[in-house]
């Protein structure tokens, strides 16, 4: 892209009222230089810092005045030294007059470029501009810069201000603020200007765009209204994710003293077929996509897809207006684009201008229809929401959100909050610190927003071009803590936190939370727990999934020690379907042992869980059959012995008999008539 | 698979969150579709679509058809059978009288959907009458009792897989509120209760039953004459349920939507409020694009799967790397090397923890602060006892003072600041239309903001604004294609339409691809209306004015000044060569692409494409 080298001279203030910033302006300079070195290694750079004792430039020697300002680097090509410049920025000992700085820095591009590259030279100050500039020999200051800022748009420059203020400049006098702040207006009516305002570290760290994209667009044509009514707009991107970069893979197979190895690794891929023992590379014209289909996978060529594939016909229609409350917020897909009207066309602009006006007032938005590109083998719909311009130099425009397909969408159904028990809702107190909590811990005070999207730097990209320079220095560099500025951006501030102190404090008091008792203990013990408690429903669900479970090692005898473990196990041996009829037929035998050994019941409870996997591992086989005759068997012995806390248990425990072949009444009544007998 | 040269490095986890609609064998869902097919359901008739009265039983088979289809494009793991009772003919592994299992070939009873089984289930209608027959089971004077055979089937059907890995359902359609009512005391009283604990049983071994009932226009469908017991309502669970019982197939496609998929839970996060009070939220994938399946290459003689191997080689030596490689970014002049677990140190900030930094009003949430799509997180109880609670205040008090969180979620791949818009629970006409909770919103950082409003205001001249009569006829054309209730997701996806109607098509191997229709086309019918037309003209004639020929206006002679000094030149240098000469030597194959493009520009035509086409393109335009 060396057509679009940019040309860029930083004017930076390094007054003493600036000193507290500097580290943070040291930082973000050095980042744009890091990440030019890599993404646009040809742009060129110069810096100028003012509020030095000395002065060194080109106009103070030639033409005189121009005091307190240093050139500390010419403009140049990108390079390493330059960051190295700018981490160690002077501390100056002077009040600066940025606006010396501004007619610097135009000189120094003027008199390297002459009038080439329009539109790519560009200035970048930043300032606190809390100190008064000189009065100028002629005219008034207004008039000064007015004259300076003509003289910026014929040669097409751009100038950026980063101007830093509020908790960072505090006792600053208030005229003097207004007064610059309105001089640095003028440059925005008659040039590319962007002014920014930043009052935290952190805000100043995301001021400036480390990276510079060049803007490129989605669609060129009509916004179709109706058959009768189109706009011509041109559509870019808004928002567009920059992801951590990709880093090639290296390779250490090169010898050492080869000086011109590349040490770059190539992937290849290679398709193979796995039909038999051979393994033969299948060449690429040989190979077809195949497309799944449920279990088939279904081979299409390339050439057949293109004749049956959906073709969109490429434009971008209004399907129609609707509610905005009728489109939520959580639905936006992706990122976001941005509909101006085609640039220069003054009724497009109008158009443009009237719809989104008058959907805001409606507060309405479109719903859209679009297909970006000839060929493109989809569409998209999504949602139209106007932009109304602030700043009268920016046309109105609209946001466009992607939307979903019904293809997109999971509608889980989550239980209501009004239906959680009463142990779970706050009572009044909770509620009142839950409110105070939302209002105090306010992160937009009085318009002073804080963590402005816009002005906040992605800490794990700070994070790893810092590291990336630091290892440049040092290879076996240790990844170094967070950032300190970069901490507000992922903890919450220290000293909104302490000015709320008692609001936290109020939600300690008001919340308790503990971890649930029941996950502490192991798996194992929390099963038990669940088997031989009262709840048989629970207990049931377990005993299936153990069932389900490939058993380590195989067991072929069912043990006194843990019975209904090894059931399940043995159950679920599917290799040999004796497995579970031996199961069954052990199992039996064993509750029955257990029945007849048991003194004074103690061994009834062990039995009843016996039962419980039997009547379980029953169903699960649909062989009622075995499990009826025991429970017949038990009921038998329970009346020949007189016993009456066995079937009780078993009663309580909804062991009845399986269902299938005797009617429900004679599986319900199967305990609850032997109860009566003994009575007789 | 088709391997992506970028995505080696990937994290695992990342591509979780992102492909979670994707299947994975690991977790799949085992449905029994068990549909009514007694007289009753025949005789039945509710509104459909075009005022035409349509049977249940088509509802409830359109129903099952339609849910089909979608699982096979999204979840084509899962496994379906489908069931009929109170049926004439009986077809089952238990042999069990009034119960038919629906199958075709080459395809198990429970089994993954296939194409053929969707095929046939589409036209089951015509040939359900003399196939299958309807019959009621239940009948005064029998033993039979078919709702029971059919749980006893459905569950049959479901005994295979671990409830651990898969979820089991059987999804009742019916229209018969009192199934036993013809009976008389102890025998209906005998067969509801086997019946209850057949569904009992099924219940126990980790099979949920789900009732969609149909209602017939006389009366309500009762669920507490004997379904409440069967699936287990109570109390208020039942109040609930009474009013989604449906009487239109739309309702009951909406119904069976909600249902068709159990909620899975993507992550578990830890919500940081404040040092030493932390609580458990689930986050939840509501909304992910879903793409065509991944791409398997195929022998194209053997039609068998190839297998993708990928290897590292060195391109100094030539020689395969084996470990997996450093990481290098070329920077001053040299490759700076990173370990892949620097990379990973380098992106862990508080990990696993979403750490809640404060509150905004709703206002300053801007329509353009989005990245990807949003993530639900809804609170539990299970390990931290008590975040429901901190977490169901906390999201009143968000909906009372609207303001949204601002908070940084620690995701190991991928760590974001987001905003946590609370929303309120949604219900229409009994069925839940927004579940309570927060959306999790991915906020974009400064780098990933554009100001591309801000570059064009190249004059000194104020942009243009509407003035009051252009806005006014711009909302007289708004009011007159104003949709009044749309829906943000009813559009089904075209593009995927056609994919699987196409691939359907082919897996069935018949000649010509059904036609799909695109949703999402504009109304082109109401916009030529009479009153559309008028708004139209009119805010045109407000804001083009009279001679406004949006062709001409601009484009054209507003062409940049390099392209038009490109076309210039070109236009000088097509005269230079004798073209027709050439193209009847044949020898325009000896000038260079760049000497043909000049013919082409300077005969406006296209200058894409190879040189063959380039040639042949000049040759038509000369009619040669």
């Amino acid at each position: 892209m060396a057509r679009n080298k940019e040309k860029l001279v930083l004017l930076l203030d390094v007054g003493p009222s600036m000193h507290g910033v500097l580290s943070e302006v040291e930082k973000l300079c050095s980042m744009l230089v890091e990440k030019k070195l890599i993404f646009s290694k040809y742009d060129e750079l110069g810096v100028v810092v003012f509020g030095t004792e000395e002065s060194k430039n080109d106009l103070t020697t030639e033409v005189g005045g121009y005091q307190n300002i240093t050139v500390l680097q010419d403009i140049k090509v990108v390079d390493g030294d330059l960051v190295d410049t700018l981490q160690k920025l002077p501390r100056g000992r002077v009040d600066g007059d940025f606006l010396d700085a501004i007619v610097v820095g135009m000189d120094m591009l003027i008199k390297k470029y002459k009038d080439l590259h329009k539109g790519k030279k560009r200035l970048c100050l930043i300032t606190n501009a809390i100190h008064p500039i000189k009065d100028s020999f002629e005219g008034s200051k207004e008039d000064q810069v007015m004259t300076i800022a003509e003289q910026m748009a014929a040669q097409g420059m751009k100038i950026e201000s980063i101007v830093v203020r509020g908790r960072l400049s505090r006792d600053a006098n208030k005229g003097v603020m207004d007064e610059n702040d309105h001089l640095l207006s003028i440059f925005s009516k008659k040039t590319h200007t962007r002014i920014v305002y930043v009052d935290t570290p952190t805000s100043l760290l995301g001021a400036l765009k480390t990276r510079r994209v060049t803007p490129v667009t989605v669609f060129r044509g009509h916004l179709e209204l109706s058959p009768h009514m189109k706009i011509k707009v041109w559509v870019y991107k808004k928002t567009q994710e920059e992801k951590f970069p990709t880093l090639k893979k290296y390779s250490e197979k090169a010898p050492a003293s080869n000086k011109l190895a590349t040490h770059q690794v190539k992937v290849s891929y290679e398709y193979k077929s796995v039909d038999g023992s051979s393994t033969s590379v299948i060449p690429p014209e040989q190979r077809i996509k195949g497309y799944r289909y449920g279990p088939q996978v279904v081979p299409i060529s390339t050439a057949e897809w293109d004749a049956v594939k959906f073709k969109p016909e490429k434009g971008i229609k209004v399907l129609g207006f609707t509610d905005a409350s009728k489109i939520k917020r959580h639905c936006y897909m992706k990122d976001v684009y941005l509909f101006i009207a085609e640039p220069g066309n003054t009724r497009a602009t109008l158009a443009v201008s009237a719809i989104a006006r008058a959907m805001k007032e409606m507060n309405a938005v479109a719903i859209l229809r679009c297909v970006w590109r000839q060929g493109q083998q989809n569409v998209v719909v999504g949602v139209l929401t106007p932009n109304i311009s602030q700043n009268y130099k920016i046309p109105d425009s609209f946001y466009f959100n992607v939307l979903p397909f019904a293809e997109d969408v999971r509608e889980y159904q989550f239980p209501s909050f009004n239906s959680f028990p009463a142990s779970w809702q706050p009572n009044d107190q909770q509620q009142k610190a839950a409110d105070e909590l939302v209002q105090m811990l306010d992160l937009a005070p009085s318009g002073k927003e804080a963590l402005l999207p816009e002005f906040t730097p992605n800490p794990v990209l700070e994070r790893f071009y810092r590291h990336l320079e630091l290892k440049a220095k040092q290879p076996d560099a240790a990844v170094p803590p967070l950032d300190e500025t970069l901490k507000n951006i992922v903890e919450p501030d220290p000293e909104l936190v302490a000015e709320n102190k008692s609001v936290f404090d109020a939600l300690h008091r008001h919340f308790e939370l503990r971890q649930n008792p029941k996950l502490k203990k192991s798996s194992r013990q929390w099963y038990q727990e669940k088997q031989s408690g009262s709840n048989a429903h629970v207990s049931s669900g377990q005993a299936v999934n153990s069932i389900e479970n490939q058993p380590p090692v195989k067991i072929e005898k069912i043990g006194d020690l843990t019975p209904v473990q090894d059931f399940e196990a043995m159950m679920s041996q599917r290799d040999n379907p004796e497995w579970v009829e031996k199961a069954i037929k052990e199992l039996r035998e064993k509750i029955l042992a257990l029945l007849i050994h048991s003194d004074e019941g103690d061994k009834y409870q062990k039995a009843v869980e016996c039962v419980a996997a039997l009547r379980k591992g029953c169903i699960l086989e649909q062989e009622p059959g075995p499990y009826n005759d025991l429970m017949h068997h038990i009921r038998q012995y329970c009346e020949e012995k007189g016993i009456k806390s066995l079937p009780q248990l078993l009663a309580s425990r909804d062991l009845t008999l399986i269902s299938n072949d005797v009617t429900a009444e004679e599986a319900r009544s199967f305990f609850v008539k032997m109860e009566p007998k003994p009575d007789v | 698979m088709d391997l992506d040269p970028e995505d080696v490095f990937k994290d695992e986890e990342d591509d979780l969150d992102n492909e979670f609609f994707q299947q994975s064998e690991s977790s799949k869902e085992y449905v029994v579709y068990l549909v009514d097919a007694s007289p009753k359901m025949f005789n039945t008739t509710c509104a459909g679509n075009d005022q035409k009265d349509e049977t249940h039983f088509h509802t409830a088979v359109s129903c099952v058809a339609g849910s089909l289809k979608t699982q096979i494009i999204s979840r084509s793991y899962d496994e379906v059978a489908i069931c009929f009772f109170n049926t004439r003919e009986k077809k089952n592994l238990q042999d069990l009288n009034g119960v038919f299992v629906f199958n075709v070939a080459e395809r198990e009873h429970l089994d993954r959907p296939t194409a053929r089984l969707i095929k046939e289930f589409d036209c089951i209608e015509e040939s359900f009458m003399r196939e299958i027959g309807s019959q009621y089971g239940i009948v005064p004077g029998s033993r039979e009792n078919s709702l029971y055979s059919a749980l006893w089937v459905a569950q049959a059907l479901l005994r295979k897989g671990s409830i651990k890995t898969a979820d089991k359902r059987i999804l009742l359609f019916t229209n018969e509120d009192d199934p036993f009512g013809s009976l008389q005391d102890a025998a209906k009283k005998d067969m509801t209760r086997t019946t209850l604990q057949r569904a009992k049983d099924a219940q126990d071994l980790g099979i949920s039953i789900e009732l969609l009932p149909l209602s017939r226009p006389d009366s309500e469908f009762n669920v507490s004459t004997f379904y409440a017991d069967l699936i287990g309502l109570d109390g208020e669970d039942l109040a609930q349920f009474m009013p989604s019982a449906s009487q239109k197939l739309e309702d009951m496609k909406d119904q069976l939507r909600k249902r068709m998929f159990t909620k899975r839970v993507v992550r578990r996060i830890e919500f940081q409020i404040a040092n030493g009070l932390s609580i458990e939220l689930n986050t939840y994938a509501l909304i992910r694009p879903t793409v065509p399946g991944a791409i398997t290459w195929l022998d194209s003689v053997t039609n068998h799967p190839l297998k993708t191997e990928r290897s590292l080689i060195c391109e100094d030596t030539g020689a395969l790397i084996q470990e997996p490689p450093k990481l290098f970014q070329p920077y001053r002049n040299e490759n700076v090397k990173f370990l892949p677990v620097e990379i990973a140190e380098i992106k862990r900030i508080s990990p696993g923890k979403l750490r809640l930094l404060g509150f905004k009003p709703l206002s300053c949430l801007k329509d353009y602060y989005n990245l990807r799509p949003s993530t639900f997180v809804y609170p539990s109880d299970q390990e931290v006892v008590g975040s429901t609670c901190i977490f169901i205040a906390l999201h009143r008090s968000m909906l009372k003072h609207n303001r949204f969180a601002v908070a940084y979620y620690g995701a190991s791949y991928h760590p974001q600041l987001v905003a946590l818009v609370a929303q309120d629970e949604i219900t229409s006409a009994g069925a839940q239309m927004e579940p309570p909770g927060m959306h999790m919103i991915y906020l974009p950082y400064a780098d990933d903001i554009r100001d591309d409003e801000e570059i064009f205001p190249d004059t000194e001249e104020d942009a243009p604004r509407a003035d009051e009569d252009q806005i006014q006829k711009a909302a007289a054309l708004i009011k007159r294609i104003y949709v009044k209730d749309f829906s943000a997701f009813q559009f089904a996806n075209p593009a995927l339409q056609r994919h699987y109607a196409v691939l359907q098509a082919l897996a069935l191997a018949e000649d010509d691809i059904p036609e799909t229709i695109d949703e999402t086309a504009p109304d082109e019918e109401g916009l030529t209306r009479p009153a559309v037309v008028r708004a139209a003209e009119a805010f045109k004639h407000s804001v083009y004015g009279d001679s406004y020929d949006e062709e001409s206006d601009m484009g054209k002679e507003k062409m940049s000044e390099a392209s038009r000094k490109r076309k210039a030149i070109a236009e000088n240098a097509a005269k230079d060569y004798d073209w027709g000469n050439l193209a009847d030597k044949g020898q325009l194959k000896n000038l260079t692409v760049g000497d043909l493009k000049v013919y082409l520009n300077a005969h406006n035509l296209t200058v894409s494409g190879k040189k063959e086409a380039l040639i042949s393109r000049i040759l038509t335009h000369m009619g040669k």
